[in-house]
């Protein structure tokens, strides 16, 4: 049996939600079993947004994931992270965006923040939004951040999840498909393993 | 996603009609019907409605005219349905007529966890809940055929992790829809007294084939592990959180359709020594299985303490019923704050509450009773602009009855859709009394908190408001944007000091529907 469990964090309107769309769209493509579960309503903009997306050669039973039994959090924001920790398995991996997104009053001390977040073992963080802009695809940090998670997935391969953002995105026309990949490129490659 | 795979069996089952208003997690359901290529070849009605009962009601007609009708709401629409689904269990159906309910246990995004079951067991009518995104397509064609042999509307309900959740889902056969049939038998519809007497007459003589359907429906399936340890009724999802925790040597009774399936409790309790109800929701069905069996069976759940009294189920509360400790290998972390959702930056929600907030500070007694939609996050930081929120339309009604009770000023603010929902009779109400009370109808021509669906009033609420009595003169349409505080925060003022009914609608589209708008629309230019 073969199984990934991954939590999906970030502030509602980050692009949460497309990267579990493409892992869907991939999982399916690969004949796996899959259970995603998010909380939509309430959270338009500017709220902590969350999915649970599991994936397994064997029936999946909870659409949530237990405590202790995620294998990775993929997250756009550092705190959003850190936030689901004791959902962590002990050898998880954590991969984020290492950019606060600041937009409430009590936002904790950025740099003590940072340091739990750094301190741990098994962290992947990178500021996703600042090489988004460097390469001129702002809108494609999400997409930068699946490429760095996909280092940690081995349930579905990288060709597989490159043919799912075409899949996904192909509608919105050529010209996103392609910036959409190239950001997906980025991220993988800034994760040499 | 679970909402789609109801919407898809429904298709599939031959619906000609699905009637809704929207509501979390409920909306998608109706929304996948409304952008299916599929419903559209086939004609399938799918606009919003004005609220949970025309829904309901415009439903039961095209039953009554022999075709299948598909009613869907959020948990608490079920309250305002209720006269009319409660009565189509009355007068029974002619086409197949399904009610699909959608819970929020936890209170994602409602405020209670009310359980609709109750709702389905009060009209005595079938209840169906799936486990699974498969089931709950499965059953939609079921539930329509189950419908039309017991001439009786069925309710389906889900709850918020079935409904947002996806998996993948086989499909069947597209079965065609029901030819125009309407109802010749006038006794059946008319409830005068000595009719309805008849119907709920045979209502009460059709208990024992709900029974039976439940006890012989595939959905409900019973396990014996041939020891005498532990039974498992698992209802609906909590299913899938017991598989999940995999607990050795368990009986398990999953249960999917009700009434309750009586001799397949009783053969569990027989065979076990002791049962543990879990269940997503109230203890529904706790309560029937400790008055079903003897009182000194042991039987626990939600109302022991086993399991959590409130909130939804998940596999970390499950698996500790089954005294299984949680594995959490890592503490929480200590650099974290919430982070609640906000009205968005550049909403028009935002310039009505500054002004409010700008005037009402000449008043320290003013009093702002609010109501359901994304202004309700007025009643959070920055603005804390809120006294009140209840129910659809409470706005109104509440400062009515407080300014009756001598409250000065009484200010109600409500959303456009929520007025058109519930408030409207309110309204009507306050001007008869000649009630003192300020009405803001903040109008930003959608449904915004449930993600931007058409809204029954947009380009009407002046008319309404005239049609209802408000005076000409006591009614304001303004445009709320920084540039025009002065003028908002005067009309505010002076409609405060007047003493009778006075209406001011801040009218300014929802941004993200704005947004979303132009975004089509230079994609259209490329």
């Amino acid at each position: 049996m073969s199984k990934i469990d991954i939590k999906l964090s970030g502030v509602g309107g980050q692009g949460i939600l497309s990267i579990a769309t493409v892992l869907g769209q991939a999982a399916t493509q690969a004949g796996l079993q899959l259970k995603q579960a998010e909380v939509h309503g309430m959270s338009q903009r500017g709220g902590d947004v969350q999915s649970d997306l599991r994936l397994s050669t064997e029936e999946i039973f909870s659409d949530q994931i237990p405590l202790g039994k995620a294998d990775l959090i993929v997250s756009m924001e550092p705190m959003e992270a850190l936030r689901y920790l004791p959902y962590l398995q002990p050898k998880g991996w954590i991969v984020t965006s290492s950019k606060p997104f600041v937009n409430i009053p009590n936002y904790p001390d950025q740099t003590a923040l940072m340091a739990e977040l750094c301190g741990r073992e098994h962290v992947a963080s990178l500021d996703i939004e600042a090489l988004a802009a460097e390469m001129k695809l702002p809108k494609s940090a999400n997409m930068i951040l699946l490429g760095m998670a996909a280092r940690y997935i081995d349930i579905l391969s990288a060709d597989e999840l490159r043919q799912a953002i075409r899949a996904v995105f192909a509608k919105k026309g050529e010209a996103v498909v392609e910036a959409n990949l190239k950001a997906f490129d980025a991220g993988y490659d800034a994760l040499k393993k | 996603m679970g909402d789609e795979a109801v919407a898809l069996g429904a298709v599939h089952a031959g619906l000609s009609g699905v009637y809704a208003y929207p509501g979390t997690p409920s909306t998608e359901i109706t929304e996948f019907i409304q952008n299916s290529p599929a419903a559209r070849e086939r004609g399938i009605r799918s606009r919003w409605c004005t609220n949970e009962k025309t829904a309901m009601e415009a439903a039961l007609g095209m039953s009554y005219a022999g075709k299948r009708a598909l009613v869907c709401m959020k948990h608490v629409g079920m309250n305002v349905c209720a006269d009319a689904f409660v009565n189509a269990g009355i007068t029974g159906v002619n086409g197949g007529l399904v009610v699909l309910a959608a819970d929020d246990p936890s209170m994602h995004s409602s405020q209670n966890e009310q359980d609709s079951r109750f709702y389905g067991k009060f009209a005595m009518v079938p209840i169906l809940e799936p486990s699974t995104q498969q089931e709950a397509y499965d059953m939609m064609a079921e539930a329509f055929d189950l419908s039309e042999s017991l001439k009786l509307p069925v309710l389906l309900r889900i709850v918020t992790r079935l409904a947002h959740s996806r998996a993948a889902v086989e499909v069947g056969t597209p079965r065609g829809q029901n030819p125009l049939q309407a109802d010749k038998e006038r006794t059946h519809w008319v409830l005068l007294p000595g009719n309805a007497r008849r119907q709920y007459a045979s209502l009460i003589e059709k208990q024992p084939r709900l029974l039976q359907a439940a006890e012989a429906s595939s959905h409900n399936s019973l396990q014996l592990s041939g020891q005498k340890g532990l039974g498992v009724i698992a209802c609906g999802i909590a299913c899938n959180y017991v598989r999940e925790a995999a607990p050795q040597g368990i009986s398990l009774l999953k249960v999917s359709q009700y009434p309750l399936p009586v001799s397949l409790v009783r053969q569990l309790a027989d065979n076990s020594s002791e049962i543990l109800v879990v269940e997503d929701g109230q203890p529904f069905a706790e309560e029937q299985v400790k008055a079903l069996l003897s009182a000194g069976y042991p039987v626990s759940g939600r109302l022991t303490g086993r399991l959590p009294r409130t909130g939804e189920l998940n596999p970390d509360n499950v698996a500790a019923a089954f005294g299984q400790p949680a594995a959490s290998a890592f503490a929480p972390a200590k650099n974290l704050a919430g982070r609640p959702p906000q009205l968005c930056q550049g909403c028009g929600h935002r310039d009505v509450y500054t002004a409010l907030n700008q005037v009402l500070a000449e008043y320290p007694d003013a009093r702002v009773f609010g109501d359901i939609g994304c202004y309700t996050l007025g009643a959070l930081p920055p603005f804390q602009a809120i006294d009140s929120c209840v129910d659809m339309g409470a706005s109104i009604t509440m400062a009515k009855g407080a300014a009756d009770a001598g409250q000065f000023p009484a200010v109600a603010i409500i959303g456009d859709s929520t007025f058109t929902h519930s408030g409207m009779t309110g309204l009507l109400d306050a001007v008869n009394d000649h009630a003192n009370i300020t009405v803001v109808i903040s109008d930003n021509l959608t449904t915004g908190m449930t993600g931007g669906q058409d809204s029954a009033g947009t380009h009407k609420y002046e008319a309404i408001c005239l049609a209802l009595g408000v005076e000409r003169e006591h009614l304001h349409v303004v445009v709320p944007l920084p540039k025009n505080m002065p003028e908002i925060t005067r009309i505010i003022r002076d409609e405060i000091n007047y003493p009778g009914v006075s209406v001011i609608i801040p009218q300014r589209e929802c941004i993200q529907t704005f947004n979303r708008k132009l975004r089509a629309k230079k994609a259209e230019q490329k």
